[in-house]
């Protein structure tokens, strides 16, 4: 079997284009889901029952249904509601940031519950309230102990990005089935989208690795 | 200072605190004493509200801090815990553990906080460890450390949650060093402890809680020499 370098090289400057498209996506989806997850893991360890509910079922939503589902859901359901014309790439983000901020909900939740008990108490005791005692002692430490479940969430998102490719986004993914299409081959494109995808998450586990070994030295 | 009138607390069904009433002068130092199970630290944690009272009512002063409109982050401030564990910020240095509260709650300036912290710190012989972080510290040097956290905020009251139970045992000196130093300076102190020696020697007042009651309460050399309860003569027969 031959393998066609060509292709790959023909289709560099698109794989290029979509590999920024991909980095601008997980990059978007993790900031904004990590915005919205802080949100939702205050919300659904509120002291009252009613509030908590809704918060609880958008995490049960998001991470108990398949994000493919939920890209079709924001594409042709949500986003025709808000904007016209649709734009896939706003789509993806979208799609992308609500589903990253459910598991990144549950990875503040467990942060900051995984806090002993006594830090909370023994600030109480100095007359500070429960905004200082998040903001001063507890969130401080539990985001430590959130870089790497964190990490993890973004290599996540990042693989997961692909599925944009369905609705069209023109991100790495979308350009090797392009390629796929236009020759009718298989290797040479998607084995090119594959090895740009490891490089990407091979690249962010040695940055992760980094950054945890910094914080763990303070 | 302190009034305790009626005062139940329940966990669920379990009534940990049965009917506790007691006073506390001001400048008193009142030791707790009891066997495990008895509710002396549940007590103890109610007079700051980090437990809240099922009933009856608990005045600090002239505020009654089992109502649930008064504001309880300000009558913290003026009582000062010190806990079993020290709990102190791990993420934080010595210094900044001391001086967030005076400048968080207190509204102090730094350089006051800071002048504050330093006093402390040249008071207890831990001015050396002012940038270290709390990892580095002897379990003695970390509950210094917290009564000096405690006593930046200049409180009126100070509550010893079993403040020596954790530590290793020549470390304990240390810490009760202190401690009568601020009964001396005139702090009123309410003491939860199993240190009898500190009970006899520091305490104004010995109460023995059993069971969610005050089974007897008195000076320390009468409760300790002549107990009236069977169960205060059984408790001291095995800890003395």
């Amino acid at each position: 079997m031959d393998f066609r370098f060509d292709i790959i090289i023909e289709y560099a400057p698109f794989l290029l284009k979509g590999l920024l498209y991909t980095i601008g996506l997980s990059v978007g989806g993790i900031v904004l889901g990590t915005v919205l997850g802080f949100f939702i893991a205050l919300g659904k360890m509120s002291k009252f029952k009613l509030v908590r509910i809704p918060f609880i079922w958008y995490i049960n939503f998001f991470r108990g249904t398949p994000l493919l589902v939920q890209l079709f859901l924001v594409h042709f359901g949500l986003m025709p509601l808000l904007m016209s014309p649709t734009n896939t790439v706003i789509s993806a983000l979208v799609a992308l940031s609500l589903n990253s901020a459910a598991y990144v909900a549950e990875i503040f939740r467990a942060g900051i519950q995984s806090i002993d008990k006594g830090q909370d108490e023994a600030a109480r005791s100095l007359g500070m309230g429960s905004r200082l005692t998040m903001g001063h002692i507890i969130f401080p430490q539990a985001f430590r102990r959130m870089i790497p479940p964190l990490g993890n969430e973004f290599i996540t998102l990042l693989k997961d990005s692909s599925l944009a490719a369905i609705i069209a986004t023109p991100e790495l993914m979308y350009w090797g089935r392009a390629a796929s299409g236009q020759y009718f081959r298989v290797w040479e494109p998607y084995l090119a989208v594959a090895f740009t995808y490891l490089l990407l998450t091979l690249s962010l586990t040695y940055l992760l690795n980094y950054v945890e070994k910094r914080l763990s030295n303070k | 200072m302190i009034r305790v009138k009626n005062l139940k607390k329940s966990f669920g069904d379990v009534e940990v605190l049965k009917d506790i009433n007691v006073q506390i002068k001001t400048k008193e130092v009142m030791v707790v004493i009891g066997p495990s199970g008895s509710g002396k630290s549940t007590f103890l944690r109610c007079l700051n509200r980090l437990e809240e009272t099922t009933s009856g009512t608990i005045h600090i002063e002239d505020i009654d801090i089992s109502d649930k409109k008064v504001n309880i982050n300000s009558v913290r401030a003026d009582i000062g815990m010190i806990f079993q564990h020290f709990n102190l910020f791990p993420h934080k240095t010595v210094l900044e553990n001391i001086i967030l509260a005076p400048m968080k709650v207190r509204k102090k300036s730094r350089e006051e906080a800071e002048k504050i912290a330093y006093d402390l710190l040249r008071k207890l012989g831990l001015v050396e460890k002012a940038k270290v972080y709390p990892d580095s510290l002897s379990g003695g040097q970390k509950q210094r450390i917290a009564i000096a956290r405690a006593l930046a905020m200049e409180p009126k009251i100070m509550l010893f949650d079993e403040p020596t139970s954790a530590l290793d045992p020549e470390m304990v000196g240390e810490v009760l060093a202190v401690m009568k130093g601020l009964a001396q300076d005139g702090m009123t102190m309410v003491v939860v402890t199993h240190e009898m020696g500190f009970a006899r020697e520091v305490g104004d007042r010995v109460v023995f809680m059993d069971e969610g009651y005050i089974v007897e309460e008195a000076c320390p050399l009468t409760l300790f020499s002549a107990p009236k309860h069977e169960r205060t003569k059984a408790f001291l027969s095995k800890v003395l």
